[in-house]
């Protein structure tokens, strides 16, 4: 197929080659994150209709929609592709894909053909997932605690442990390839203490991801090989620990929360300096904060296990370390709110994102904090006061990172300005719905509605109701931005290289940038956010 | 041309003495030291392999961010088997009931 | 697209990078995090072994003499000399003494089959005794439960090592049919030092499992 070179029509990476073979066998980085765009949204649209069943089943307190086998496979799919498949690869391979090699300076990242090897790898990791989900589905939570998952349920475990083992090496290739891309391939003058927040955030995910996922990845082909061999490490037959499988799920596991919180924390960084018009307060100390985050967070995985048996000493030490964890966290909060002091502030759809995101994250870290102290984990370990805890992080967090991300870059991604009025809009919708989901959440766990259960006692009803209410509340407005932002690509105004007038490399090329990134390589002299003499935006 | 080639010597020494700190290892191990015997095979397996990684993997003459890349799964390795013993080694310190 | 890039030739500095310089760099860089990953994949299982050998010292003694210290030993020693011809054939590459990189290569993958086909023979041994878990399982005394977690172990660490250097034979096999040809010359050996590194990793690996599996309880 030739390409067509319409006179005056500029080539960017979009409409350099319209064949599909140029789509599924691009090494450009950022065609590559439009794969995973469209990926993770249908992802997220498996993972959303499991949690619309399930709050469709909580609106009663007596079980009336689905039987108790099935909610139990509700709650692991919602798990399971929401984890794996839509909020770890969300940032990282969409917009770090993205903007990697174009906030460095580069023409792509270190190793094109992995990173194509990587979205491939996830598309596999996620048929053998909905495979399982079709056949079926898996009811053993997405935490797959043995004994259970390895000796009683009679589920599909192993498909969809070995989707998530495969989608696992997608994770180490993309860490690997960041990493690699990071140090080696900066352009001239860019040293690390002048790179962008959201790569030093980028760089502390990618540490995460290669070195928790290999863990996760043996553990799950451990409970894999004992599903299949009747025989295995967590056999309790055999004096097999079942603290042994929790100890190694969740030394991944508790990482893997911050993958998925750090790369939100990077774009937040992003918006707020772009819209407070300032540099961030503190760039130095945010920059090692993410650093601090991603080694501390590998020291606190016990506090998963406090009422599962571990000794008192070893409980002792993950609540101490789990509590030094929450400081970098917090500097950054203080960090972004004096960036906002006295910054010239636009209230635009990223900037609304980021705002929420500082709320919300901050409530979330805060339970978390609660969920660390020992005496009050007895008391809500397994109740909805963990469940709204990890959304308002996780959803209230990162989702709303995502999305303030997804517009600040849409016109950078497509050229196109999306509907500033819808976004707003949707933002605001968002927020609201949010709140009603989730905050009714902690009061019900602190009352003591234990999670997984589909049945409660009727007390409960009132405040599951404003949950499930507030969710259908949430549905619209995350419907709202895909066809909005759908829309923009035909209709929405054509942007310029720099609609946003802010410093970045990624801005210094055209709005949708050419395939090889820059027509010459940039070279860089001052810090990231300058904009001292920068004209003000009305 | 090459930056960093190896003696042939020193591939030699070092698979050498490779062998010769394996029978030492495989002989200790038939004599009874109690607790020592684990520390000593340990020791020499790390020390075995600090020679293959200094001088056939190059890392002696490798940049620092390379070692620190060879050091770290080490070290996390170690976060990781470590915190797993702390709780199985100190059920029944705290005078805490059932912990 | 991909096939641009094989239009500027074999070894040709990747379009993402700036000098070949960089792109060495790059690739030592890739393959050392690699290794990172790898040592965290093993170490899952050793962490596991360690609980276990931990909690059940004597059975675990007990399980490892029903394993042939001559087997691991001899095992051992093959690793080691395919190191060493391994080493030679990164030289080799450095040198672009194309030839000699072959030969090299070559005995690097006949050392690694070797391996394997002993650890095939042990394998057959442990199930003629009727001790591989899950398959066949005869064992009887005081402490079966914990000879069987042992041999579970053993088997999953020899397996997934087997597995990796089943994997590196097949590369280092497909070097030396590039290596005929002449496809490493001097200025693009970056491959197989690469190949050396993971080469010397599979190593390192079995040189601490040999001490954890075989040489304990020896001595009781």
């Amino acid at each position: 197929m030739s390409t067509i070179a319409l006179p005056g029509r500029r080539r960017t990476y979009l409409n350099t080659d319209y064949a599909i073979r140029s789509w599924f066998l691009t090494t450009d980085h950022k065609r590559i994150a439009v794969l995973y765009l469209v990926s993770i949204t249908l992802m997220f649209l498996v993972g959303g209709a499991a949690a619309t069943l399930m709050r469709l089943e909580l609106l009663t307190p007596d079980g009336s929609l689905v039987d108790s086998e099935t909610y139990n496979k509700l709650f692991t799919m919602h798990g399971v592709v929401m984890v794996w498949f839509f909020l770890i690869p969300s940032i990282p391979n969409v917009l770090g894909n993205f903007l990697v090699p174009l906030m460095i300076g580069a023409r792509d990242l270190a190793f094109p053909r992995l990173n194509l090897m990587s979205w491939y790898i996830y598309v596999v990791g996620a048929a053998f997932t909905l495979w399982a989900l079709v056949d079926g589905g898996v009811d053993t939570g997405w935490t797959f605690y043995t004994p259970f998952s390895t000796s009683a349920s009679t589920t599909n475990v192993v498909t969809v442990v070995v989707g998530i083992f495969i989608l696992g090496f997608s994770s180490i290739l993309t860490g690997m390839n960041f990493i690699v891309t990071i140090h080696r391939l900066r352009a001239p003058g860019l040293t690390w203490f002048r790179l962008p927040l959201f790569l030093w955030s980028t760089y502390a995910t990618s540490v995460i991801l290669v070195l928790a996922t290999p863990v996760l990845a043996v553990t799950l082909l451990l409970v894999a090989v004992e599903r299949v061999a009747r025989v295995g490490f967590f056999d309790p037959t055999l004096g097999g620990d079942p603290l042994l499988f929790q100890n190694l799920f969740w030394f991944y596991s508790h990482p893997a929360v911050y993958i998925m919180i750090l790369p939100g924390m990077g774009v937040v960084s992003e918006l707020i300096a772009a819209f407070a018009r300032k540099p961030v307060f503190g760039y130095k100390t945010v920059a090692l904060a993410s650093v601090a985050i991603a080694v501390l967070g590998f020291l606190v995985w016990g506090h998963h296990m406090f009422v599962a048996g571990i000794s008192a000493h070893a409980a002792l030490m993950f609540s101490v370390l789990s509590y030094l964890v929450a400081i970098p966290s917090a500097i950054k909060v203080f960090n972004w709110t004096a960036t906002l002091y006295r910054g010239a502030i636009t209230l635009s759809t990223p900037l609304l994102y980021a705002l929420g995101f500082i709320g919300l994250f901050t409530i979330g870290g805060l339970t978390g904090l609660f969920l660390a102290s020992l005496g009050v984990d007895v008391q809500v370990h397994d109740t909805y006061f963990v469940v709204a805890h990890f959304h308002y992080i996780m959803v209230g967090g990162m989702v709303t990172a995502f999305m303030g991300g997804l517009h600040y870059w849409w016109p950078k991604m497509t050229g196109r300005m999306y509907s500033e009025t819808w976004g707003r809009i949707a933002a605001i919708v968002i927020f609201f719905g949010f709140n009603l989901t989730f905050f009714p959440l902690y009061i019900l766990g602190y009352l003591g509605m234990p999670r997984r259960y589909h049945i409660y006692p009727p007390d409960f009803q009132m405040l599951n109701v404003m949950s499930t209410a507030g969710a259908s509340i949430l549905a619209v407005g995350y419907f709202l931005p895909l066809v909005y932002l759908l829309a923009s690509l035909r209709s929405g105004k054509r942007a310029g290289d720099n609609p946003w007038d802010v410093t970045g490399l990624e801005w210094q090329t055209s709005s949708p940038p050419p395939k090889l990134n820059f027509t010459e390589t940039p070279v860089v002299s001052g810090p990231p956010y300058d904009f001292i003499g920068r004209a003000g935006r009305a | 041309m090459p930056e960093r080639t190896v003696p042939v010597r020193t591939c030699f020494v070092v698979c050498a003495v490779l062998l010769v700190l394996t029978g030492s290892s495989v002989a200790v191990a038939h004599v009874d030291l109690r607790g020592w015997n684990t520390l000593i095979a340990l020791l020499v397996a790390a020390i075995q392999a600090l020679l293959v990684g200094q001088f056939l993997m190059h890392l002696r003459w490798s940049p620092p961010v390379i070692r620190l890349a060879a050091v770290a799964g080490v070290v996390w390795l170690a976060i990781l088997i470590v915190g797993t013993l702390d709780d199985i080694l100190t059920r029944g310190w705290l005078a805490v009931p059932g912990k | 697209m991909i096939g641009q890039r094989a239009e500027r030739g074999r070894g040709a500095l990747g379009e993402q990078f700036g000098t070949f310089e960089q792109q060495h760099q790059s690739e030592e860089l890739g393959m050392w995090i690699f290794l990172g990953t790898e040592i965290m994949l093993f170490g899952g299982l050793f962490t596991a072994y360690t609980v276990y050998r931990t909690v059940y010292p004597d059975g675990f003694a007990e399980g490892s003499r029903h394993l042939d210290v001559l087997y691991g030993s001899v095992n051992t020693a093959v690793l080691i000399l395919s190191s060493l011809t391994m080493s030679l054939a990164v030289r080799a590459a450095q040198f672009g003494r194309q030839r000699a990189l072959t030969w090299y290569l070559l005995g690097t993958a006949l050392l690694g089959v070797l391996f394997l086909a002993v650890k095939g023979l042990e394998y057959q041994k442990h199930f003629a005794e009727g001790m591989v878990p899950g398959l066949v399982w005869q064992y009887v005394g005081p402490l079966a439960n914990q000879v069987e977690l042992f041999l579970f172990a053993y088997f999953v660490m020899t397996g997934l090592h087997g597995l990796h250097l089943g994997i590196g034979v097949l590369a280092v096999l497909l070097f030396a049919a590039r290596a005929r040809r002449g496809g490493f010359p001097a200025e693009r050996h970056a491959p197989v030092e690469m190949l050396g590194l993971y080469w010397h990793f599979v190593d390192v690996v079995w040189l601490f499992l040999l001490p954890l599996l075989y040489l304990f309880g020896l001595s009781s």
